[in-house]
């Protein structure tokens, strides 16, 4: 491994060299900018949808369309609907293989090391330019099991019943104003299916590029893990760095049956000039495991709230939520568990990290009802300041209903100390290696959970995030 | 020829507030020197001060180190340079192991020699640190543990002393190493020490109390009062002290001052 001091050199201009490149625009449709009516039947027609998602979309447009935009949280304000494509087509149709991809969006992937990837560790992989899925592609051995991994589009398309059966069940369009936006504009992302006992080793993975500027990306993920199976689901995301603002708005449904067990991974690194809005909830039944892992160090303005809901005695759901808001970045995260059930178990820890002006925020509910008695959750939040310039809050609302619950709830704000800078630099690290080297250990119980090809990542992110003039 | 740190006349202020009076002393690799006092002398002013820690700001005098002025040079060039400082209180960095550090503190040395440097193989880079633990009679898990979190006082001592062997360098200062130590760590640690004296090292070791040099023998005792060393001289000077107290040097002091 190169030493922390090698890997901080220089990265943070590399954002647009590595990540922050653009293609020259090549979409096979691209609708025009804003949204009404006539939008979203354009999106249903183009898709072929039959009529019930159709008037789904329809309805959930005047949910979108009747809620305020939320001022709870982080300033929204700048986000303008009128500007935005919210579809952009960018392929006829989705590859089975890379040669099937279009030649310059299949360089991009290559420039991203998704196919590579995808030989060396993963049980599958997908790829979304845009607003669509341009390639999926699962092991045969999987297929063969049973196991479903396609486009949203090609799950409705091809498995209808079980679609409808779950769509729209775990994140309906009212729950919040962006989620009923997704409900309205959805294109693109996952749909997955894992029969019961069917144990997924390696991860799925899905990648989110974006490519054209004032883009509204509005992915939908639907994933069954049936009774005792396994998944390990990772997703991606990077965009070229524009002076104007981009949307992503993606809403991920899971349900986790009796004894199964999942786990969600998303590094998102979208560039600065990105709107992050996402809903992610996962069902957990009897005995059952779910578990988030969220990495949010892109972005202009993030809020992201991974939540599991817990349906049934036994189950458990994790949420590990890392947030590093650099310069003008605000990163809203955080976290819900919901207990439903007796005998439930949550645990939510968060990292978050601040520097040069950011402002990380840890915003998490754990909420117990009164039938969810005997159960018990874990709530840990950490926040770092790396100057007297940025800034962190904690919004830990804890609601309990029930008589017997044991929770446990801890939060640290902490600065990195210029006794623990000089004595790192009194070993002879320079101070940007010092604290670089706080950072990653601050993060490590975290990293450490990750696969390993996902943790050398993240920490060449982090070093990428460190680069620069530090307090 | 050994290098040298020589203090000359140095004046120090923290937050504006003069400390340090004029300390004059010269520690030569090979030679161990001990530094006592009592509590508020400056004897802690002075092992931050050569390190350079930015709290405490040099008013007059000069640090030179193997010939250099090291006053305006940065706490990392001046460890790079072999200036070591064992600590009084150990900072923990909680998810940093041991070995982790002492590779990139390896490293830091390395890139500045040569910045082509790719870093210690990772081999070598083991080898030399069990060979280091096994020096210090120290247990290898050691190394996977995280710098300094949760160590008792005796394994955050052992872990400065096994930095020390492992970063080599010319001139350590160990800042009140025995405080907060029992007898047998206390032990332990002054063990360590002494396997690493030899031609190259030269240690200023600050102390409290006398106890620690029945363990580590300076060749040199200082005694420092009110920001300047008042009185040298030989191991026996440690004893009387012991013996005597600090009284008689405060009273020779008022007497000279009057």
């Amino acid at each position: 491994m190169t030493s922390d001091a090698e890997q901080l050199q220089g990265i943070r201009e590399a954002y647009d060299e590595q990540y922050g490149f653009r293609d020259p625009d090549t979409f096979v449709f691209k609708a025009r900018k804003g949204l009404d009516a006539e939008i979203v039947a354009q999106i249903s027609e183009i898709k072929g949808e039959p009529q019930w998602m159709r008037e789904q979309r329809l309805k959930a447009l005047e949910i979108y369309q009747s809620k305020p935009v939320p001022t709870w949280g982080a300033d929204l304000s700048g986000l303008r609907e009128d500007d935005i494509y919210f579809f952009v087509k960018p392929a006829e149709k989705e590859g089975r293989s890379w040669d099937e991809v279009p030649e310059n969006i299949k360089r991009t992937f290559d420039r991203l090391g998704i196919p590579e990837a995808e030989q060396k560790f993963l049980a599958g992989a997908g790829a979304q330019y845009d607003s669509e899925m341009v390639y999926h592609r699962i092991r045969q051995e999987l297929e063969a099991q049973g196991v479903i991994f396609k486009s949203i589009e090609a799950g409705l398309r091809e498995h209808e019943d079980l679609f409808r059966e779950y769509f729209g069940t775990v994140v309906p369009a009212h729950d919040n104003k962006y989620a009923a936006l997704n409900a309205a504009v959805w294109s693109g992302g996952s749909f997955i299916y894992v029969p019961p006992g069917v144990q997924i080793q390696m991860p799925l993975q899905a990648y989110f590029r974006l490519n054209t500027a004032n883009i509204g990306q509005f992915e939908r993920t639907l994933i069954i893990v049936d009774e005792g199976a396994f998944l390990h689901y990772v997703e991606g995301c990077t965009a070229p760095t524009y002076s104007t603002d981009s949307l992503h708005s993606g809403v991920i449904e899971i349900v986790v049956k009796r004894g199964a067990r999942s786990r969600y991974t998303t590094i998102q690194n979208w560039s600065d000039n990105v709107y992050n809005l996402v809903t992610q909830r996962a069902l957990v039944y009897g005995d059952a495991t779910h578990e988030w892992v969220d990495a949010n160090l892109g972005s202009k303005v993030t809020m992201k709230y991974p939540s599991v809901y817990l349906m049934e005695p036994g189950a458990h759901g994790e949420i590990l939520s890392i947030a590093f808001a650099g310069r003008g970045q605000v990163q809203d995260a955080g976290g819900k568990a919901i207990h439903i059930a007796p005998r439930t178990t949550s645990q939510i820890i968060s990292k978050s990290i601040a520097k040069d002006g950011g402002r990380s925020s840890y915003r998490g509910l754990l909420k117990v009802y009164p039938d969810a008695n005997k159960s018990k959750s874990t709530v840990v939040c950490d926040a770092l300041l790396l100057d007297e310039y940025s800034e962190s809050d904690t919004y830990p609302y804890i609601e309990i209903e029930a008589p017997e619950v044991t929770v446990g709830h801890e939060a640290t704000v902490s600065k990195i100390g210029d006794d623990q800078v000089f004595y790192l630099m009194s070993r002879g690290l320079t101070e940007d290696e010092a604290n670089a080297m706080v950072v990653n250990g601050f993060l490590e119980p975290l990293t450490k959970e990750l696969p390993m090809e996902y943790s050398i990542e993240m920490n060449r992110l982090i070093q990428l995030q460190m680069e620069g003039s530090i307090g | 020829m050994g290098a040298a740190l020589e203090i000359r006349n140095l004046h120090v202020s923290v937050e504006g507030q003069p400390i340090l009076k004029g300390v004059n002393l010269v520690v030569k690799q090979g030679e161990i020197h001990a530094l006592m006092g009592p509590n508020g002398s400056g004897k802690s002013t002075l092992a931050n001060t050569l390190m350079g820690h930015p709290a405490y700001e040099v008013t007059a005098g000069q640090i030179i180190f193997d010939g250099v002025d090291i006053v305006e040079l940065e706490t990392d060039e001046r460890s790079r340079m072999g200036l070591f400082l064992a600590f009084q209180y150990p900072v923990a960095v909680p998810g940093v192991t041991v070995a982790n550090f002492l590779r990139n503190a390896i490293n830091a040395r390395r890139k500045a020699q040569n910045p082509e440097d790719k870093g210690i193989p990772i081999p070598e880079f083991r080898k030399l640190l069990l060979q280091k633990m096994e020096l210090l009679q120290m247990d290898p898990s050691f190394g996977g543990r995280y710098l300094n979190d949760g160590f008792s006082g005796g394994e955050k001592k052992r872990a400065e002393i096994l930095q020390m062997a492992m970063l080599e360098p010319r001139i350590a200062i160990m800042d009140e190493t025995d405080s907060g130590l029992d007898i047998d760590a206390l032990r332990v640690v002054a063990e360590g020490v002494n396997r690493l004296r030899g031609p190259n090292l030269g240690v200023l070791v600050i102390t409290h109390y006398q106890r620690i040099l029945n363990y580590i023998k300076p060749e040199f005792v200082h005694i420092m009062m009110d920001g300047q060393i008042v009185e040298s001289g030989g191991p026996d000077l440690a004893l009387h002290l012991e013996e005597h107290g600090y009284v008689w040097l405060r009273e020779k002091q008022a007497n000279g001052d009057a």
